[in-house]
């Protein structure tokens, strides 16, 4: 009888907790005075990878997009702001050295501001999402170096949730110009700026050449993936010699390579790829 | 081994007569860093104390009975060990002053008064530094910066970590002696993570500066809490992160908070019972001078904080604080003027806290420039000098006895000056203040330099400072005050445009501000630097190497991978006749030495 009743007991305190956790709405919804006070916050803490605008800085997702790919709503929005979203560059709150840490109540108005931002998606989808899959894995060569959804190559970065992550702006900036701004790799826990995508050559002591890019570097160090994939863990006082660029591995496509209704293709496929992401 | 190895000394020296009742053992004799020196100390006070009774300056009841006792049963073991633990419990204010006679502890946050950050130990050397091996690490288990400089007194290391722990470890091992953390409230306002640099020590307390603005006193020997005041109130963004100083029978403290606008101060607490001597607000207050070089009420939150632990001139008993940035930090617009005395070098009397001379490094800054780096204490030739790497890219020189300016140099890349004003001191050109879209301005908001701190080495005559290159995109907008929230007037981004961020250990002449080295780091980098009488300094880098580089010529001699960044300062001292280099990074505090 006892045991029934602590089950019992456990249950409803269970439920009481679960239905506390769905049930955390934003206090301060639709408040515009609110809203206000959030963008403050959201310029001090948010703007940095997020852009002024919440349209995405070319490191942090649009936000102004309705269907985003880590909450779905304020509840997990609030969780995610709290604690940061581990594997990736979003901090936890007040951990990003860069602004404070905010309160409970300037959390829900960075939220308010957030959802105040938000766009409708546009109603005609811009590119064929079909066609620019069929390019990605063939003429357009993406595929020899990027990866989406388990199927591409090694020596870029992984796409998979580019596509709820970048703005198109983004994306497509980084395919016209892809050394303007080098890709982020590895993000340490403890370490201030994530590695770049960097292009080294380095010559081993007995005349090897490795050309490739950068996994991760420090002053003594460097670990490197070659053109063909293989990782290369090198000693730089070993080395014959050890040159690296900012100058992208990835080729430059102009609108002679890739035409711009094309290239909208492509990020029509990464784009359609990220909203699988981001629905529930 | 230990105590046999006391007890054999003291023995031979109990023999040998050199155990006289002296006063002045410790100054005849001088020093030499491979004998326990602070027993040494310790032992000439007992003895003292035993032979003079209650005329023994400063002694207890207590402590009389303890060395009545000792001395009625000598020489045997029992005194010995009661001898090691009365040593390490007086550290008085004239072993501070003289801390240059005691290499094998650090007594104080930069190991110094004059800010050198410099160790007169030179067991580790240029010629045996490519044989270091780690000694021990400590595991704080804390998350985030741990920015901590330890101290080590008489075989014993204190040192903190995030959210106000901070612990007593045995320096020969790293096993803790003991652990406080503060229960802290939820709602604390500290900017930039929850971090602490470090404490102070003075008799036998150690001093913790906590992140609800609090300044508490713990017992040395067991961390217990002695006295806890209130320095202001947390809810409006006020907080301690720096590494107190003691100074005479005063714990000197400044206020973080130039986020929230705060208006901030420098505090002198009585050692003894926690009451506060005196308080100087580094905002001034209607009719005191320099309220007039803010706008209407802007001086309520005009921020001002001092962050950073600043250092103390024993000849003319002045202290020197570094201040930081006028709040709001991104807007100028509604605090017009020069908005005293924010990122300006403060010189203080000690007893009253009265303001001697300033020198403002940034006037009416609108780029989070704080002035607050450790201001070095130069001596060259019969100058007295005080040289500070500024946040703001720019080295100072200044006489000290009058803070008149002598130099200011470029040391990083800066582009928000280009004229200098009467004094010689570096003024903003037009472009440089933040616009609503943002634009961009070397150095970035973090400045060529922050609060790692810098060394400067007597032996090759050269100050190094960590330095980076990296440019932000500043944008302003207005922004009301309300009280505890972040008040920036807008934010600043890393310019992509001016990619890469570069990091340096930079070598610089004290006098001239003239670079003589540089060594690139991989990143920029938020470590501070030791240099030590080896002809070594030690700095670490953001990717967890911690690197010995010759001091000459700044070629890494050693390094050793830590597994995580450094946000703190290396320190070093002696144990057993052994030299060790300690730093934190990660989230563990390392002890390295010869193998």
């Amino acid at each position: 009888m006892l045991r029934q009743w602590l089950v019992c007991l456990t249950a409803f305190f269970l439920m009481a907790v679960a239905v506390q956790a769905a049930d955390q709405r934003n206090p301060l919804a639709g408040n515009p005075k609110a809203a206000k006070a959030g963008e403050y916050e959201f310029r001090i803490n948010c703007a940095l990878c997020h852009g002024l605008g919440a349209k995405g800085g070319g490191r942090g997702p649009d936000l102004t997009r309705a269907v985003k790919k880590h909450t779905h709503n304020d509840a997990e929005m609030f969780q995610v702001i709290s604690n940061g979203i581990p594997g990736t560059a979003m901090p936890a709150n007040g951990t990003n050295g860069q602004g404070v840490g905010m309160t409970d109540e300037e959390i829900w108005q960075i939220i308010t501001y957030i959802r105040s931002q938000e766009v409708k998606a546009p109603a005609k989808p811009v590119g064929n999402a079909v066609h620019g899959k069929e390019l990605f894995y063939g003429d357009a060569n993406c595929s020899l170096c990027h990866m989406v959804q388990g199927k591409g190559g090694r020596l870029g970065p992984e796409l998979t949730g580019v596509g709820a992550s970048r703005t198109r702006e983004a994306i497509i900036d980084s395919v016209r110009n892809p050394s303007r701004r080098l890709a982020w790799g590895l993000t340490e826990a403890t370490k201030e700026f994530p590695q770049e995508y960097e292009s080294v050559t380095a010559v081993t002591a007995d005349g090897k050449q490795i050309k490739g890019v950068t996994l991760n570097e420090d002053s003594f160090t460097v670990q490197v993936m070659d053109t063909s994939e293989q990782i290369h863990l090198l000693e730089k006082n070993k080395l014959k010699s050890f040159e690296k660029t900012r100058e992208s591995a990835m080729p430059k496509y102009n609108a002679d390579t890739l035409s711009d209704k094309d290239l909208d293709d492509i990020v029509a496929f990464l784009v359609s790829v990220g909203a699988k992401l981001g629905a529930k | 081994m230990r105590t046999r190895l006391r007890m054999e000394w003291f023995e031979a020296r109990w023999k040998s007569g050199a155990l006289a009742p002296r006063r002045d053992v410790l100054k005849d004799e001088g020093f030499s860093p491979w004998r326990p020196q602070g027993l040494k100390a310790g032992v000439s006070r007992f003895r003292n104390a035993a032979l003079k009774g209650p005329l023994f300056h400063g002694a207890s009841r207590v402590r009389l009975r303890i060395a009545r006792f000792a001395l009625t049963i000598l020489p045997t073991g029992l005194v010995v060990f009661s001898f090691a633990s009365f040593a390490s419990a007086q550290v008085t204010s004239e072993r501070l002053v003289n801390s240059a006679k005691e290499p094998q502890n650090w007594m104080t946050y930069s190991g110094d008064y004059s800010g050198k950050r410099f160790s007169g130990l030179d067991q580790i050397s240029v010629i045996n530094a490519h044989s270091m091996v780690p000694k021990w690490v400590y595991q704080t288990g804390a998350t985030g910066k741990l920015e901590t400089s330890p101290l080590v007194v008489d075989g014993v290391l204190y040192a903190t970590a995030q959210d106000d722990r901070a612990y007593a470890l045995d320096a020969r091992t790293g096993r803790p002696i003991w652990m406080y953390q503060r229960q802290l409230p939820g709602d604390i306002r500290p900017c930039c993570g929850r971090v602490n640099r470090g404490m102070a020590i003075l008799g036998d307390k150690v001093f913790l500066g906590t992140l609800d603005a609090h300044v508490i006193a713990l017992d040395a020997k067991t961390g217990n809490v002695i006295w806890d005041v209130a320095a202001a109130d947390y809810r409006t963004g006020n907080s301690f992160t720096v590494a107190p100083l003691a100074i005479k029978n005063l714990v000197v403290i400044g206020i973080s908070g130039g986020e929230y606008g705060v208006r901030g101060f420098i505090d002198a607490y009585d050692a003894d019972t926690g009451a506060r001597k005196w308080r100087f607000y580094t905002v001034p207050g209607p009719g005191e001078p320099g309220h007039d070089t803010w706008e209407g009420d802007s001086w309520k939150v005009g921020g001002a904080p001092a962050w950073n632990t600043g250092t103390y001139d024993p000849s003319t008993n002045q202290i020197f604080w570094p201040t930081g940035n006028p709040s709001p930090s991104n807007r100028g617009a509604g605090r017009a003027g020069d908005n005293l005395y924010s990122n300006s070098l403060l010189a203080l009397d000690a007893d009253s806290g009265k303001l001697k001379w300033y020198f403002q490094f940034t006037k009416h800054d609108e780029h989070d420039w704080d002035a607050t780096q450790v201001p070095v204490m130069v001596d060259a030739g019969d100058k007295k000098l005080i040289a500070q790497a500024d946040r703001n890219g720019f080295y100072y020189v200044m006489d000290r006895t009058t803070g008149k300016l002598i130099s200011a140099t470029p040391y990083g890349k800066t582009t928000w000056s280009d004229a200098k004003d009467a004094e010689g001191r570096p003024i903003a050109n037009k472009n440089a203040s933040p616009t609503l879209e943002g634009h961009t301005v070397c150095p970035g908001a973090l400045g060529t330099t922050n609060f790692m701190a810098p060394t400067y080495d007597p032996q090759t005559g050269l100050f190094y400072v960590t330095a980076r290159d990296q440019c932000d995109i500043f944008s302003t907008a207005p922004q009301p005050y309300e009280p505890g929230h972040a008040f920036y007037g807008s934010a600043y981004f890393p310019s992509e445009e001016a990619r890469p961020y570069l990091g340096f250990l930079k070598a610089i002449n004290p006098t001239t501000g003239e670079i003589k080295q540089t060594f690139q780091h991989t990143s920029p980098t938020w470590s501070g630097v030791l240099s030590t009488a080896g002809g070594l300094v030690f700095s670490g880098d953001a990717e967890g190497n911690f690197i010995a580089f010759d001091a000459k010529s700044l070629k890494p001699l050693w390094h050793f991978q830590m597994g995580g960044a450094v946000y703190a300062a290396p320190m070093a001292y002696a144990i057993d006749g052994k030299e060790l280099v300690a730093i934190a990074a990660g989230s563990a505090l390392y002890a390295f030495g010869l193998p």
